[in-house]
């Protein structure tokens, strides 16, 4: 498995993620933003967390139209993965790879925590480490996750069985006071139709190791791996 | 040229901003606000010559990056 972790100015999880990827056994490059192509033979691209352009204009915004997004575009046409996490869930929002929007949270707050996701499916390139309906624990640390979008959008990445992760308690019970930033739905995280692109809100990459608090992020990018190993 | 572009929510999308601002307006007795929305205004110049490039250029900027047109209407006025 190769991933390639685009930097944009003003991203700062990029060294979190690529511990997270070389932890669960991938060969992992931090590849520039103004670079017009992806590095040759990138299974995985993966868009980290930050404060791309200082969230200027709209958070994701100005990423979304970066060069190296060209590539990530034909490398997601191409039947690649790629991962968005947080900002980078914005910035595949933005660029038109994922649709919806994430707004303002409901009670316009930043919110820094933990939090449960309930697993919705485990048979995807990202979360078949997982169990299904899995509950798991992982950080979250965002101003603008209140994921929307029109009511036919909705409807259509339910059908579809595009929503990937949904804001849960301990018990696995998903929605009401454990959902932290009023998102439609509970959702967390969806899927492309194809499901080969994931975009989520929280942060799986800070919960890989026992001394920093758990390792129910760790699944996801073993998952990422053996799917590598499994193509 | 120079030109004045608005970028405001649609109708009906949340704006969890303006409901803040709004109920601010509220608490300093400020009178007659029924309610508030908030949005973008960018004053550009441009350097190209004629109505129609100008509009055309300026359209092209909203439509590829000034609004998010999920959530968002722009508007374009040539000052």
């Amino acid at each position: 498995m190769k991933a390639a972790v685009v930097l944009f100015p003003g991203s700062n999880r990029e060294g979190d993620v690529a511990r997270a990827l070389r932890q669960a056994g991938a060969s992992t490059s931090i590849v520039w933003h103004g670079d017009h192509e992806l590095p040759a033979g990138t299974d995985l691209v993966v868009l980290p967390g930050g404060f791309s352009y200082g969230d200027y204009l709209r958070c994701g915004a100005i990423a979304g139209r970066a060069h190296i997004m060209d590539g990530v575009r034909a490398h997601a046409a191409r039947g690649g993965l790629v991962l968005g996490i947080c900002n980078g869930f914005q910035i595949l929002v933005e660029s038109g790879l994922l649709p919806g929007v994430l707004m303002r949270n409901r009670d316009l707050r930043f919110v820094c925590k933990m939090q449960h996701l309930r697993v919705e499916r485990n048979d995807t390139a990202f979360t078949r480490a997982y169990a299904k309906n899995q509950a798991i624990r992982v950080a979250i640390a965002h101003g603008e996750g209140n994921y929307e979008a029109d009511e036919a959008t909705i409807e259509r990445l339910e059908a579809e069985g595009r929503v990937a992760f949904r804001y849960c308690d301990a018990q696995g019970k998903v929605g009401g006071s454990a959902n932290p930033n009023g998102s439609t739905n509970d959702i967390a995280g969806i899927y492309s139709e194809t499901f080969n692109v994931l975009g989520l809100m929280p942060h799986p990459e800070n919960l890989i190791d026992p001394l920093v608090g758990g390792v129910d992020g760790a699944p996801m990018f073993e998952s990422l791996v053996q799917t590598g190993r499994a193509a | 040229m120079k030109a004045r572009v608005f970028v405001t929510l649609k109708n009906g999308v949340l704006d969890p901003q303006g409901k803040a601002i709004e109920g601010a307006l509220r608490s300093l007795d400020i009178d007659g606000v029924a309610s508030v929305r908030q949005g973008k205004v960018f004053d550009i110049e441009l350097a190209v010559a004629g109505k129609e490039s100008a509009e055309a250029a300026l359209k092209a900027a909203c439509e590829k990056l000034l609004a998010n047109t999920v959530v968002e209407n722009y508007r374009i006025e040539l000052l």
